[in-house]
């Protein structure tokens, strides 16, 4: 019971400070996940998120679902899950019930404009990090690279983007003696 | 009964949405098209209000909607509708992931794979960026070149990097502060 309790409260965490789409956690995932409970690796997170791009549903809610199940199994996979989309609930019933104009407010609009900011920044702070663990090569430098460009200059799928440089890992294999 | 067509009806945006939350919109509209539940009116309310609020877009809209349509029970509803094919999916991929995570072929797979989600997080946060620290729109009325740039959102930010770097608190220290200045000096 100890640790899907513990699951289901970092979940929670996580969840509740997520200003934006699933790109927004990853700070927290880093936090809470790789440095303060050591659940999974930089390397792992990279590669749970790509798997909840590329299939259907809330990539939130996967990368999620994908670490519980790696802790707990299934019970550890809901207990993530019911964490991550608890807070949701929560917030979102009191302001349909109570605070229908809730985005109107100007309060909350400079709140915001402060919130983005400080969200650009961590994901900045975050693609670093992911530089740091996953370009090790001339390779690495031409993907991150042209997935960027690709994403942020042309809006192709992010899945295209992740097929292909599976497809480009793979071809090249024989190339590295080390993968990892 | 409502209950189960609010379940159904949200098991099939989390089943067929690829991408996140965003790409339930589609399946959102159709709902409101096939059911009446709610006008497009109230989804475009529904989204805005849900990309403003903490925690994944796609479960704060799923969360509404089921409010909307048969309050805190057809909320809860709704949120299981539409994570129940996630946590059916992934646990059957995560199986395999750990399973065969030694192999060499997928291990040259994600060696490719991660500088590329590497870059896609970097394109998502370029995208908050130009929202944050410039004023295109601003700019593009006045002409004026200092206007391009929003000194407060560029002031903040670097601080933020600069304090990240130094002290490397929970990000929900630096949230909470952005927050804070952000109503302070009205961002």
């Amino acid at each position: 019971m100890g640790e899907l309790w513990k699951l289901f409260a970092t979940f929670c965490r996580i969840g509740a400070f997520t200003f934006g789409g699933g790109y927004a956690m990853l700070p927290l995932i880093q936090k809470e996940i790789v440095e303060k409970n050591q659940w999974a690796t930089d390397e792992e997170v990279l590669d749970y998120y790509a798997i909840g791009q590329c299939t259907p549903g809330i990539i939130a809610v996967n990368t999620a679902t994908f670490i519980g199940f790696k802790r707990k199994g299934i019970p550890g996979a809901i207990a993530a899950t019911c964490g991550i989309v608890f807070p949701s609930i929560v917030i979102i019933t009191i302001i349909a019930a109570y605070l229908k104009h809730f985005e109107d407010y100007a309060i909350v609009q400079h709140a915001f404009g402060g919130i983005r900011v400080a969200v650009a920044a961590l994901i900045l702070n975050t693609v670093i990090k992911m530089w740091n663990t996953s370009v090790k090569d001339w390779l690495g430098i031409l993907i991150f690279s042209a997935s960027f460009v690709a994403v942020a200059f042309f809006n192709i799928s992010p899945i295209i983007v992740v097929v292909i440089s599976a497809t480009l890992g793979i071809f090249t294999a024989n190339t590295r003696t080390d993968v990892r | 009964m409502i209950y189960i067509r609010l379940f159904l009806e949200f098991f099939k945006a989390g089943l067929f949405a690829i991408g996140g939350g965003l790409a339930t919109i589609p399946f959102l509209q159709d709902i409101s098209r096939k059911t009446g539940w709610f006008t497009s009116q109230e989804l475009i309310d529904m989204i805005a209000i849900s990309e403003s609020t903490p925690g994944p877009i796609g479960i704060n809209m799923a969360t509404y909607v089921g409010y909307e349509t048969a309050n805190l029970a057809g909320a809860i509803i709704a949120v299981i509708g539409e994570v129940t094919p996630s946590v059916i999916i992934i646990v059957l991929i995560a199986h395999y992931y750990l399973k065969f995570s030694e192999h060499p072929m997928m291990q040259s797979g994600f060696y490719g794979i991660r500088p590329a989600v590497a870059g896609l997080i970097g394109a998502a946060g370029f995208e908050v960026a130009k929202i944050s620290l410039f004023n295109i729109d601003k700019y593009l009325l006045s002409h004026d070149v200092f206007d391009i740039i929003n000194i407060k959102s560029v002031l903040l930010f670097t601080t933020i990097v600069f304090l990240l770097n130094k002290y490397k608190k929970h990000p929900i220290y630096f949230l909470l502060g952005a927050a804070i200045i952000g109503i302070i000096f009205k961002f």
